[in-house]
């Protein structure tokens, strides 16, 4: 049960970005560029960093949430579930390793991420602004994973549920529907 | 030296704001509403001990200092409370429930998943709202992200303290403008 009452039809972060909007709107704001923003990394390869963060922090609704569009990005479930078990082996770019791995290591903490880890990336062919966005969507997930957890909102344990929710945020992106969230109940 | 070529001549969030100021002005208008806004449910000094609590506890020079300052300011005579908190809450001289929302933040910034029903009871009984354990929570969590960003790309972090007296009056007064594009 969540530790402060939130609308019971908006589990995980919906309900807590509907409980305080002024706050809400810059974070929906900030995903909504880094993760559907022009990019020369794909909306794909840009939930993958989202998932192994959010699989990281062991937060099971952004977990799923992420994998989900991933999933559906990709058109395949494969490389999301190997990225999140182990990504030096899965199926992506050796620069999208080099990638996960500032992710992997920015959730650790920003102190982490080494100069190693960083030329890494650059002979693997990544920009600087490839670097800043990894570090920046990580740091963004460690944010969405602990107002999650920190709060202990509910993550539904239904399938289903993040089928509806992968195919929003992936049809709709990240932003505030006009008039937002209407209870069906 | 930060791992990618930012704006010379600024440091820590502002070098990375003026790098990339679409997600800049974003993460300002966060950092405004939540330790400024007039939907916080904290005085801005108290917004501002939680963000420089969570910044010691992540052990991040920038944000640390920067924020300290912005608190001192606020808490005017009271300053040397902020300077308590970093060296250990639990024995500084603030009251109850501040103490009770800082153990829930230090919870929030090493494992969210460790913040209890008993802590969160424990807040309520010396006086916590729930928008104000909502509000601890927020900030915790938002500077936990930005603590990584500013050091996982390595910005500038000035050493000396005297650097931060200056920003951190223009944060307690003037708010979190964002730094001109640098082009």
């Amino acid at each position: 049960m969540p530790h402060i009452p939130l609308p019971e039809h908006l589990p995980g972060i919906t309900g807590l970005l509907e409980y305080r909007l002024d706050t809400a709107m810059p974070i929906r704001d900030l995903t909504q560029i880094l993760l559907r923003g022009e990019s020369s990394l794909t909306q794909g390869e840009r939930e993958l960093i989202a998932t192994i963060v959010s699989s990281r922090n062991c937060t099971n609704f952004c977990e799923a949430a992420h994998t989900k569009a991933a999933d559906l990005l990709l058109g395949e479930s494969e490389t999301a579930r190997l990225v999140k078990l182990d990504f030096e082996s899965a199926p992506v770019s050796d620069k999208m390793k080099a990638l996960l791995n500032i992710a992997a290591l920015t959730q650790k903490s920003g102190k982490a991420v080494s100069e190693e880890a960083i030329e890494r990336a650059q002979k693997a062919g990544a920009t600087d602004l490839e670097i800043h966005d990894t570090v920046l969507i990580a740091a963004l997930f460690c944010l969405y994973n602990k107002y999650v957890d920190g709060l202990a909102t509910v993550a539904p344990s239904d399938p289903a549920f993040y089928q509806t929710l992968g195919e929003r945020i992936v049809g709709r992106g990240y932003l505030r529907p006009p008039g937002g969230f209407v209870n069906p109940s | 030296m930060p791992h990618i070529t930012l704006p010379e001549g600024l440091a820590g969030i502002r070098s990375l704001a003026a790098y990339r100021p679409d997600t800049g002005a974003a993460l300002y208008a966060l950092a405004e509403a939540l330790l400024r806004g007039p939907e916080s449910s904290f005085s801005q000094a108290e917004a501002e001990l939680i963000a420089t609590f969570t910044s010691s506890q992540n052990e991040c020079t920038f944000c640390t200092c920067s924020h300290a300052a912005a608190a001192r300011y606020l808490f005017n005579q009271d300053k040397s409370m902020v300077d308590a908190v970093i060296e250990n809450y639990e024995t500084a001289p603030i009251s109850k429930k501040m103490k009770a929302l800082l153990a829930i933040a230090k919870c929030v910034q090493q494992d969210a998943r460790t913040v209890t029903d008993e802590l969160v009871a424990n807040a309520r009984l010396v006086g916590a709202t729930d928008r104000q354990i909502h509000d601890t929570v927020l900030i915790a969590a938002t500077f936990c992200m930005f603590n990584r960003y500013v050091d996982g790309l390595a910005t500038v972090t000035p050493l000396g303290l005297e650097a931060y007296e200056p920003m951190g009056k223009r944060m307690a007064t003037l708010g979190y403008v964002p730094p001109k594009p640098i082009k």
